[in-house]
């Protein structure tokens, strides 16, 4: 089953083309990894699946980004909603100079979860989900900001997994982090990739390598090659790809 | 040769700063030396006599005059700042003329503002010398400061921050002001002492809008305040001692504020990303 | 969610509108203003009140002309006073300052610049007033005691609008200069300062735009007489001290002449501002 559908999507910044005629399958319950040198688009597609580029002047769209069966490109989708199903985690670890309960807590209120036991149940599981549980359970009305880069971001995952969405999108999650604390957000990844969605980007081969069950290679905007990670990596079809894995560029 | 001209520069240099320290040393000495031992139970007296000019209306006038200004002014600055920082595109055309015409009213001289509130309040409105009149003209003169001091904390809040509200399906109001704006409160507090600052020292924008009526004033009442007290009792040519005292408790007043809003607004500058 | 939508939007229209308020304040005050100014320019005339040197308000007679020159002249003595001064010391904060009293007067100086004017005037009154007539005779409300009281007044500003723009030249250029073996003090005066130089003369029209505009300060040392300013020991009006003193009685013609006055100082307030503005352009091009 795909979750995403994407079909000849052409994205500009202003008079510039950062998306050329990109189609694309996302499936579900998959990790799927974009890959490519920086510029090459694969985060700009990556927000544009829950409309976050919408945050961008002079962003314009053109084509279908089929959610659910329903193009989320058109003028009557409940951006909100989306982002609700959709979540997003940074590049950079941006937990709220909140506590840390009031961080998780965030999102359910903002779509109605009012009830208390209700809202430290979320806050409890989805800390477990992030495996921060342990570490936080005892510190949950202290501030965020002093948690450590690796706890902070693995934070902003629980964050984005107490609003219960159906796909996790992820922009270069480890890109801030230490060795130790990318390999605990990788094995984290590889769990939740059963329950979510996964996409992340990543301009890390072996991450992608490892965590992922799909690989899209991107290129000056253009989907160069997309197939099963290890057919890829062993594989590649497109002459392109194969100098990018192989470190000739980028 | 070099060495006479570095020579003359360094004397130059040592002098001015010594003149600055020597000059607005002696003013705040001055001041507090003569006016803190005039200083007397009776000065904040109930009321206001010719035999005892008590301060005390004043002071009360002063700090309803504060609260009016600030409680007009500080909703209207925030949320324009709000929208010039969250809701405008950037380099939009729109903006940069409120910014002009900010800059403009932040240029307008006191005794200015003080004819336009005598001609629109006072005259054509017929509030009369009363404070709100004094007050909404103040509030229009402290705008600008509000504005400028409530852009720069919002514009010190990261955009990660932003992005992670949008992120989890939050709308633009909700983003604003659950996420934003808290951490932005220590600086538009900061902003908000430094107006506070300028009612209570403001004194020409004041005596043709709401009086010089030594009592302590309602609303639709005239009142002088603090400043104005110092005016008027100079202005009448006698109690200089009582001007005195009341430029002391003026200076620490008027000193104490923005020492505190510069504590303020350090502490947030800290605050924004990092713990203590 | 529909309803959430319209709030949203309702939200952001209250928003709009309030930055529109300063706008409006800026529009209000100028209709008021001129239109209140309006009858007493058409009557006397534009040109017989600028130019005109008499003030007496019992025959009906207004020209500004001395109190224009009273303004410049107590302006002009309050940045030749006040200026180099406040530019000095603000070398010595960015320059021959040692970090940890730099720490304390740089913020000391801000707290200044937040002293009531009508302080600054009762200073004036108190210790000015009496020291111009010890030293140069006279009553000793005067051109001279205006111009100090408000080049003291001003020095806070252009010490910390100075001070900000010194330290903003970046150390490539006082490292060059000392690489060409030039001491201490010849670099800071000859490279820069005329780097900063933009940044200082906004700091100087500033200050210059305060002095011009200030009126508690001036009232109460300049003596007030309606005189030209010939010497520095006589007194002095400005444009502000007269619309101060007159407004609470004055009525008809003679309250639209205050008025009027107040037109002839916006104007050259915002003149002034525009040059500010001007000058800022220019830096920021740079």
């Amino acid at each position: 089953m795909s979750q995403f559908r994407i079909q000849n999507l052409n994205l500009y910044y202003g008079s510039f083309q950062a998306l050329k005629g990109v189609n694309l399958d996302i499936p579900e319950r998959r990790a799927t990894a974009f890959i490519g040198p920086s510029g090459c688009g694969k985060s700009t597609l990556l927000k544009t699946l829950n409309r976050m580029t919408d945050l961008v002047e002079d962003c314009r769209v053109e084509g279908k980004v089929l959610f659910d069966g329903k193009n989320i490109l058109s003028r009557l989708t409940d951006v909100n909603t989306l982002r609700r199903r959709v979540g997003m985690v940074f590049q950079k670890p941006n937990p709220f100079p909140m506590s840390i309960y009031e961080n998780i807590a965030f999102g359910p209120r903002t779509h109605g979860v009012r009830k208390k036991e209700e809202l430290d149940e979320l806050v409890e599981r989805s800390l477990t989900e992030a495996a921060l549980w342990g570490e936080v359970k005892d510190r949950l009305r202290k501030s965020a900001l002093g948690l450590s880069g690796g706890q902070q971001q693995r934070l902003c995952i629980a964050r984005a997994l107490a609003v219960q969405p159906e796909v996790l999108l992820m922009d270069e999650p480890t890109s801030a982090l230490d060795p130790i604390s990318t390999a605990r957000i990788e094995e984290l990844v590889l769990g939740l990739k059963r329950e979510y969605t996964v996409v992340m980007v990543t301009h890390h081969m072996q991450q992608a390598k490892r965590v992922s069950d799909r690989t899209v290679f991107f290129l000056l905007g253009e989907v160069v090659e997309a197939g099963d990670t290890e057919r890829l990596f062993s594989s590649p079809q497109d002459a392109r790809t194969g100098d990018y894995i192989n470190g000739r560029f980028g | 040769m070099r060495r006479a001209e570095s020579l003359l520069l360094r004397i130059a240099v040592y002098g001015a700063v010594g003149l600055t320290l020597a000059v607005l040393g002696l003013l705040m000495l001055e001041i507090l030396r003569q006016g803190l031992p005039r200083l007397s139970w009776d000065l904040f007296a109930w009321s206001y006599s010719s035999e005892n000019q008590s301060m005390l209306p004043a002071l009360v006038n002063t700090l309803t005059m504060t609260v009016l200004a600030l409680a007009m002014a500080v909703p209207v600055g925030v949320l324009s700042a709000v929208y010039m920082v969250e809701y405008a595109h950037r380099g939009n055309r729109f903006v940069r003329v409120i910014r002009a015409f900010t800059e403009t009213l932040a240029a307008i001289p006191s005794v200015v503002y003080g004819l336009f509130g005598l001609l629109l309040f006072v005259g054509r409105l017929h509030w009369g010398y009363s404070l709100l009149s004094g007050a909404l003209t103040l509030a229009i003169m402290i705008l600008p400061v509000i504005m400028r001091t409530s852009e720069e904390a919002l514009q010190a809040v990261p955009d990660a921050w932003r992005e992670g509200g949008f992120g989890l399906g939050a709308g633009k109001l909700r983003t604003v002001f659950r996420i934003v704006l808290p951490p932005a409160l220590p600086g538009i507090f900061s902003g908000i002492l430094l107006s506070a600052g300028r009612i209570i020292g403001e004194t020409t924008a004041l005596i043709y809008t709401a009086g010089t009526v030594a009592q302590i004033a309602g609303l639709r009442q005239s009142g002088r305040t603090l400043s104005v007290h110092i005016f008027a009792l100079w202005n009448e040519g006698l109690a200089q001692g009582e001007a005195y005292a009341t430029a002391a408790v003026l200076l620490v007043l008027t000193l104490g504020l923005p020492a505190l809003s510069a504590r303020l607004s350090r502490r947030s500058g800290h605050g924004g990303g990092k713990r203590r | 969610m529909r309803r959430g939508q319209t709030f949203e939007r309702l939200m952001q229209t209250v928003f709009f509108l309030c930055a529109c308020v300063a706008v409006a304040s800026v529009i209000l005050i100028c209709i008021f203003l001129f239109s209140g100014g309006a009858p007493a320019l058409k009557e006397i005339g534009v040109l017989r009140f600028l130019t005109g040197r008499r003030w007496e308000p019992g025959r009906e007679t207004f020209g500004v002309l001395t109190m224009i020159a009273g303004s410049f002249a107590v302006t002009l003595g309050a940045v030749l006073l006040g200026v180099p001064v406040g530019i000095l010391t603000a070398v010595y904060l960015s320059f021959f300052c040692p970090p940890k009293l730099r720490r304390v007067l740089r913020p000391a100086v801000d707290l200044l610049a937040g002293i009531p004017s009508v302080v600054y005037g009762f200073f004036g009154l108190t210790v000015l007033v009496p020291a111009v007539r010890r030293l140069f005779g006279g009553s000793g409300y005067s051109v001279l005691a205006v111009s100090a009281v408000l080049a003291i007044m001003i020095l806070p500003t252009v010490v910390s609008v100075s001070e900000s723009s010194l330290s903003a030249v970046g150390d490539g250029y006082y490292e060059g200069a000392r690489a060409l073996g030039a001491g201490h003090e010849r670099s800071v005066f000859r490279v820069m300062l005329p780097a900063a130089r933009s940044g200082i003369s906004a700091a100087v029209t500033l200050g210059l735009g305060r002095a011009i505009g200030e009126s508690m300060a001036v009232v109460m040392v300049a003596g007030n007489q309606a005189i030209f300013p010939k010497s520095l020991l006589v007194g002095t009006r400005t444009l502000t001290s007269n619309i101060v003193l007159e407004m609470g009685y004055a009525a008809d013609l003679h309250a639209d002449a205050l008025i009027a006055t107040g037109v002839v100082l916006f104007v050259i307030v915002m003149l002034n501002n525009l040059i500010f503005a001007l000058l800022r352009r220019r830096r920021m091009k740079k």
